[in-house]
Parts: structure tokens; C-alpha cells; sequence
């Protein structure tokens, strides 16, 4: 028996030897039973603290700490309080499953949360799934909905690409034209776009007639730019990394003044000031936003609050800060899905992790979600089979150096089939 | 984009990329030359150098063009001193021993590169150029009515990206002036071809070696406060720098410094105009076998001098 168990501290071991062998896959077990009431429940929070990621995870911090200090201010989750466990990853695969596993084993956390970047979240879900700990991306990627990860992973705080693009293609057709060059980068993020952007730009009656795949690393860009055909209509863009500045900039220096439609992710711009030097082109220009990176005339009381608690000025920057830009399209994911996660545990009634599986189904169980504190970007629609949330994806126009909404999808127009079914998998 | 102003293209933006190589790995090879040392930690004295750029230009910060001079002359002296510190504090100690300095600037790698992340942050940051207008280039064809200019779509470079090129080269020409036409540059070769002798003739052997030291650094700081305007400053920037001088240097020849020139176009132009057309996955393994081919064939490098 101890040959099967991983080397863990020796108070572990000892814990061990003096309980039941049924308590071998959650050593602490006995000590929660003891003291449930007052025992916080432990998120570990796997956070892109270093690496490419940084800008994100600097915000997702931020987000997740307002996020928890909202959910213990308000009693916390079945009368305990929530305490979070980060744990930089360096935005790297291989460390994203070692800090998985040292949530599960030596943090003792009940459940895992936060990871952004798609190549992070597939190198890390597989050992989330072995040590069977409930695992919350905020990622965006289609890995979830695609069925490749498994029951114990879920994205329900967060779109993902598909339904996003999906919910894009008619509006880049209809108004800016229909042959496209897609410019993304080159990992599991960006060929999410690549596939599903194609896809369903054909069926609007469009083509992309280019696709330039950059790597994620690139610093410098002006050499691929030539590989954009003459007779693209739309520029539809992509870009993460430390670069992205450099990204756009080189793009406007690239075109000039004869410069076709240009259809951007907000991606390439989270985390810097659209009013960068280099960057006046983007005037008249389209994005996609997750969640409206400057407050709207229609600002909802919601998104005002959840502005407030982040620390986020009405031009998306940090109130102590205005250079201090934030990555307002994607960080609302963690809010949400903390929020989620609550209702969850208390529909669960979670004890320890001994429920760990029952959490699991009871957000199997959610659907519709309405606008409110708990969802300030909008309404969203889980799917319990896919693990996949669905919701409304903004459209802003830059104008006078501003995002202006200028489209609102509906939660309609991301759906699509259902490409698997989790709830049919063994826990 | 039609093949002429594509190749034109990519010859520019090769260019740039060998400028700021030339006077990076003309830092390394430096170093090397005078003092025998392997410096790993040289792309993290590049990397300071962008990041204190950025510290400059920011505090400066009135007219882009005062901080971007600021920086230009404050970074490469200020990572020039912290090189010669280090050169004191540690190699010194190690009496320069080949296999325990790469130990040592490894471990200054690190130092350097986790100080700048614990301080500096992991954001990439930017440093607004002193000028910067897009200069649209034209192409030429045989059409209808005989031979015509026109500008074709994208071909275009901007007024900083040519001061870039045109500064490496100034830069360039003073160090070489400055290493056969000055005493200090006979001390510096005196010391590279017997240091034993040097010292014997009364020269503080000790002292240039943390001199050049300092100077390698300092122009591997110059390389990243040129390109840091075009790029972003950038706590991990300090890796490809490094490993592209490392390929520069042994391709020219470790120590002579028109060979590291030579290389350095080499691989920067071939560099811009695989990538372009290509992809820059290849332009690296193409610089990758150039350097196999020349330890095979070579092992001197280009220009190199077999060491008796």
C-alpha cells in the first residue's frame, strides 16, 4: 500500500498510519471532519504570475482577491470562510500539473481555479483529472466543450473561442468584407480561431484567404506581414504575449495610410492603452471584447459594482494607476466563476473533499444565469454535458480613442452541438 | 507582396536585426578575445540595458526624444559598472578559470534575470522612439510605358529603424578606432595577445580586464537601447540575444572582430529574409547548421586565428 502512495511529508505519513486505508487519497480528511464549521475552504489558484502570462495573472489576481473578499464579506460558503492558495505556474505546461498536484496534495485544497493560457490548461487538466480535483479554467480555449480533458474539469465562468468566432463571422462578413486574413499565434488558443473563425466565416459566404500563424514567443513582427495577399477586405487579428504592442504597432506601420478593414480580438491589446503611441491607426477599427473595457453610456449597476470592487476605473485602468491597464475582456471569468463555485458547493452541501464529485454534479446541474452581482458581463447559459458556459460577446468600435459598443450578440448566436457529453464519464 | 519589394523588405528589416547583433555579439567577443571568458549572463547585461532604458525614459520623461538620449548614454555606463562589479566581486576570485567562470555567469544570469523580475515586474514594457515616421518605399517595373516607379502595398521601413542601422555602424567604427588608434585600445590588445607580458610591462592587467568587461556589457546595453523602441523592454528579452551572439561569434571567429561584423550580417540578413520569406522556426535552424558547418569545416570560424 505505502509503495503506492507518492512521497509526502512525513506528518502526512504518520497521519496515515493512524487512520483507516480508506482515508490514503485524502490524508487530512480526519482533521476537517473535527473542525468543519470554522475550516476555510482552500481554493488552489493557479496563477500566470511569470512568464508570457503575466499581464493576465497580475489582473486575474487582482479579480479573484476582490472576487473572494465579496464571498466571505457576505458569510462565505456554507458558513466558511474561503481562503485562496496561489501558486505562480510561469505560465509553462509542465509546472501547471506540478502546481496542480501540490493543490491536491500538499496545499490540501479542495478544488483548483484560474488558468488562462489553453497550452497551460492541457498540460495541466489530465493530472487534475487523475488526482480527481474539481478543476475551474478561465480559459476561453475550446479544449473543454471539445471533450478532450474530462469530468473534473470545467470553463463556467468563461466563452470559449468557438462560440465567440461563431458569434462573430456575421458581423465581419456583413460589414467589413469577406475575404479575410487571419493573423494568430501559433498554439492551442490561436488554432481554436483559425479552425472555427474558417469555418464559420464560410458559412456567412466568406473566405479566409491567408492564415498567418505566429509564435506566441515572437518579439518582432514586420516579417510577416508580407504574407497578407493584396486582395484582403479584413484584417482579423489575434495576438498574446509579452509583444502585443509591438504587435499592433508594426501592423500600422506596415499598411500605412492604404490600410484594409481590420477586425481584432481584444487579445492583442489586453493589459496596454489603446492610446499608445503607434497605435492612432486602430481609429475606426473593430474589436471584440469579452466585457466592455470602458464604461458604457448604458452601464449596467452590476458591471459598476464589479468595477469598484476590482479597483477598475471607467477607462478600464487601475484606480491607482492609469498606465496600470487591466484585462478587462477575459478577468470577469474569475469573478464568475468563484461565484459559481459558491453556489455550487452550497447547493452541494460541501463538507470536505470527500464531495468533491458532488460539486461536479451539482454545476452539472446549472443553466440559465441572469445579469446580476454574481455575473456582472451578462447573462450566461451552462451547459452541463460540455462543461462549457455560453453567453452575449461585445463588438466596440475605437472612436476617439475609445472602445464604443457598437454590437451585442445574443447567447443564441454562440450556441452549437454539443461535441461531447461529461456527464456520461465515471468519476 | 510581389518577390522584388518583398526581398527588399526583408532585407531591411535584416539589417536592423544584424545592426543590433553586430554590437552585441561584438560585446561577447570581446570579452572573450581579451579575457578568454565564456560570458553566459551577456544577454541579461542586454536585457538591463533595455530595462533601465525604460527606467530612464520614464523618470526623464518630458519630450521622448530627451529621455531616449538620457538613456542612450546613462544605461550602457550604468550596466558597463555593474559588469565590472561583477568581473571584481566574482571572476576575479575564480582566477578567470574557463570551466568555473561559465559556472559564474550562469549564475549571474539568474541573479540578474530574477532581480529584474522581482523589481522590474514581468510586463513587457515600451519606450517611445525620439522620432519614428512610416518612410514608404518605392518599387520599379517594366510596364506598359517602359520603366516606372511605383510603391508597392506594405513595402516600407520607418526613419527609426535606419538610425537604428545607421548608429550601430557609427558606434562601430569608434570602437575600431578606438581599439588600433588609442593607447587605451594598445593596452587592450597588449593584454589579449600576452597578458603575462602585459603585466610584466607594467600594465594593471587586473584593471582592463574588468574594463572590458564593463565595455562588453556596455555595448551589448547599447544593442537593447536601440532596439527597445522597436521591441518592448522585457525581463526573459535577454535570451535570444544571447544565444544568436553566441552563433555570431563562433561563425566569426572567437575574438576577431571583423569576423563577429561579418557574422553578424550573415546571420542577421539570412535571418530577415528566411523569416520573411519562409518562416523564422527555419531561419533558426539555418543559423544553427551554419555554426555546425563551422566547427566542422572551421573550427576556427571565419576570421578566427588558431590559438597555439
Amino acid at each position: 500500500m505505502s509503495k503506492l502512495i507518492k512521497p509526502t511529508p512525513t506528518l502526512t505519513r504518520r497521519t496515515l498510519l493512524g487512520t483507516a486505508a480508506a482515508a490514503a487519497a485524502t490524508p487530512l480528511l480526519g482533521r476537517y471532519a473535527q473542525a468543519q464549521s470554522s475550516e476555510p475552504i482552500r481554493i488552489g489558484f493557479q496563477v500566470h504570475r511569470t512568464g508570457i502570462g503575466a499581464s493576465y495573472g497580475r489582473w486575474y489576481d487582482r479579480t479573484t482577491t476582490a472576487a473572494v473578499k465579496r464571498i466571505n464579506d457576505m458569510g462565505g460558503i456554507n458558513g466558511r470562510p474561503v481562503e485562496i492558495v496561489a501558486e505562480d505556474d510561469g505560465t509553462d505546461p509542465k509546472r501547471g500539473a506540478e502546481v496542480v498536484e501540490k493543490f491536491a496534495t500538499q496545499h490540501n485544497c479542495d478544488i483548483g481555479f484560474g488558468t488562462l493560457f489553453s497550452h497551460v490548461v492541457y498540460g495541466s487538466a489530465p493530472r487534475a483529472g487523475e488526482l480527481k480535483l474539481p478543476y475551474f479554467v478561465v480559459s476561453e480555449g475550446h479544449h473543454v466543450a471539445s471533450g478532450a480533458l474530462n469530468r473534473w474539469t470545467m470553463q463556467p465562468g468563461i466563452t470559449d473561442v468557438k462560440s465567440q468566432v461563431q458569434a462573430m463571422a456575421p458581423f465581419v462578413a456583413n460589414n467589413l468584407g469577406k475575404k479575410v486574413t487571419m493573423i494568430y499565434p501559433d498554439f492551442a488558443f490561436g488554432h481554436d480561431h483559425r479552425d472555427y473563425f474558417s469555418e464559420a466565416i464560410e458559412k456567412q459566404g466568406g473566405e479566409v484567404v491567408a492564415k498567418i500563424a505566429i509564435p506566441p514567443s515572437e518579439t518582432s513582427f514586420t516579417k510577416y506581414f508580407p504574407k497578407i495577399p493584396r486582395d484582403t477586405e479584413v484584417i482579423y487579428h489575434v495576438m498574446i504575449g509579452p509583444a502585443v504592442l509591438t504587435f499592433v504597432k508594426e501592423m500600422g506601420e506596415f499598411f500605412g495610410p492604404s490600410k484594409p478593414e481590420i477586425f481584432g480580438f481584444l487579445d492583442s491589446l489586453e493589459a496596454v492603452d489603446i492610446n499608445s503611441p503607434g497605435l492612432e491607426f486602430l481609429e475606426g477599427t473593430y474589436f471584440w471584447e469579452g466585457n466592455p473595457r470602458y464604461a458604457q453610456a448604458d452601464q449596467s449597476s452590476h458591471d459598476k459594482m464589479y468595477r469598484e470592487a476590482v479597483g477598475v476605473d471607467e477607462n478600464g485602468a487601475s484606480v491607482s494607476d492609469a498606465k496600470d491597464v487591466s484585462t478587462y475582456s477575459h478577468m470577469f471569468g474569475c469573478w464568475e466563476t468563484l461565484n459559481i463555485i459558491k453556489r455550487g458547493m452550497e447547493a452541494a452541501d460541501y463538507k470536505g473533499t470527500d464531495d468533491r464529485s458532488n460539486l461536479i454534479e451539482a454545476i452539472e446541474e446549472m443553466s440559465d444565469m441572469p445579469l446580476s452581482d454574481d455575473h456582472p458581463q451578462g447573462a450566461k447559459r451552462f451547459n452541463g454535458k460540455t462543461h462549457q458556459t455560453f453567453g452575449h460577446q461585445y463588438i466596440s468600435k475605437v472612436d476617439s480613442g475609445k472602445l464604443v459598443l457598437a454590437h451585442t450578440s445574443s447567447i443564441e448566436d454562440t450556441l452549437y452541438e454539443d461535441e461531447v457529453d461529461y456527464t456520461t464519464q465515471s468519476f | 507582396m510581389e518577390f522584388g519589394p518583398h526581398l527588399l523588405l526583408a532585407s531591411l528589416e535584416g539589417a536592423t536585426t544584424a545592426a543590433v547583433l553586430a554590437l552585441t555579439a561584438m560585446g561577447l567577443s570581446i570579452v572573450f578575445g581579451v579575457m578568454r571568458v565564456v560570458n553566459v549572463a551577456h544577454g541579461e547585461f542586454y536585457m538591463l540595458g533595455a530595462v533601465l532604458a525604460w527606467f530612464i525614459a520614464t523618470s526623464v520623461g518630458t519630450h521622448p526624444a530627451l529621455g531616449f538620449v538620457a538613456a542612450l548614454l546613462i544605461a550602457p555606463l550604468l550596466v558597463g559598472f555593474l559588469a565590472a562589479g561583477v568581473d571584481r566581486l566574482i571572476l576575479r576570485h575564480i582566477n578567470y578559470d574557463p570551466e568555473r567562470t561559465i559556472v559564474a555567469t550562469i549564475g549571474t544570469l539568474y541573479i540578474l534575470q530574477q532581480t529584474t523580475l522581482m523589481t522590474f515586474g514581468p510586463d513587457a514594457r515600451p519606450v517611445e522612439p525620439p522620432f519614428n515616421s512610416r518612410i514608404a518605399l518605392p518599387w520599379f517595373e517594366w510596364g506598359e510605358n517602359g520603366f516606372e516607379f511605383y510603391f508597392p502595398w506594405g513595402l516600407s521601413t520607418t526613419s527609426y529603424k535606419l538610425f537604428v542601422i545607421a548608429a550601430a555602424v557609427v558606434i562601430l567604427i569608434t570602437l575600431w578606432l578606438a581599439i588600433t588608434r588609442t593607447k587605451a585600445g594598445l593596452i587592450m590588445r597588449a593584454t589579449q595577445q600576452d597578458s603575462d607580458m602585459a603585466q610584466a610591462f607594467g600594465i594593471p592587467v587586473k584593471t582592463v580586464y574588468s574594463v572590458v568587461f564593463g565595455l562588453g556589457a556596455g555595448l551589448a546595453a547599447i544593442g537593447a537601447v536601440l532596439v527597445v523602441p522597436i521591441q518592448q523592454a522585457y525581463y526573459l528579452m535577454g535570451h535570444d540575444p544571447l544565444l544568436l551572439s553566441f552563433i555570431v561569434v563562433i561563425i566569426g571567429g572567437l575574438g576577431s572582430l571583423p569576423g563577429t561584423i561579418i557574422a553578424a550580417i550573415l546571420i542577421g540578413i539570412s535571418d530577415g529574409i528566411i523569416s520573411v520569406f519562409f518562416t523564422p522556426t527555419l531561419a533558426k535552424i539555418f543559423a544553427t547548421l551554419v555554426v555546425a558547418m563551422v566547427l566542422v569545416f572551421r573550427p576556427t570560424g571565419l576570421l578566427g586565428k588558431s590559438t597555439s
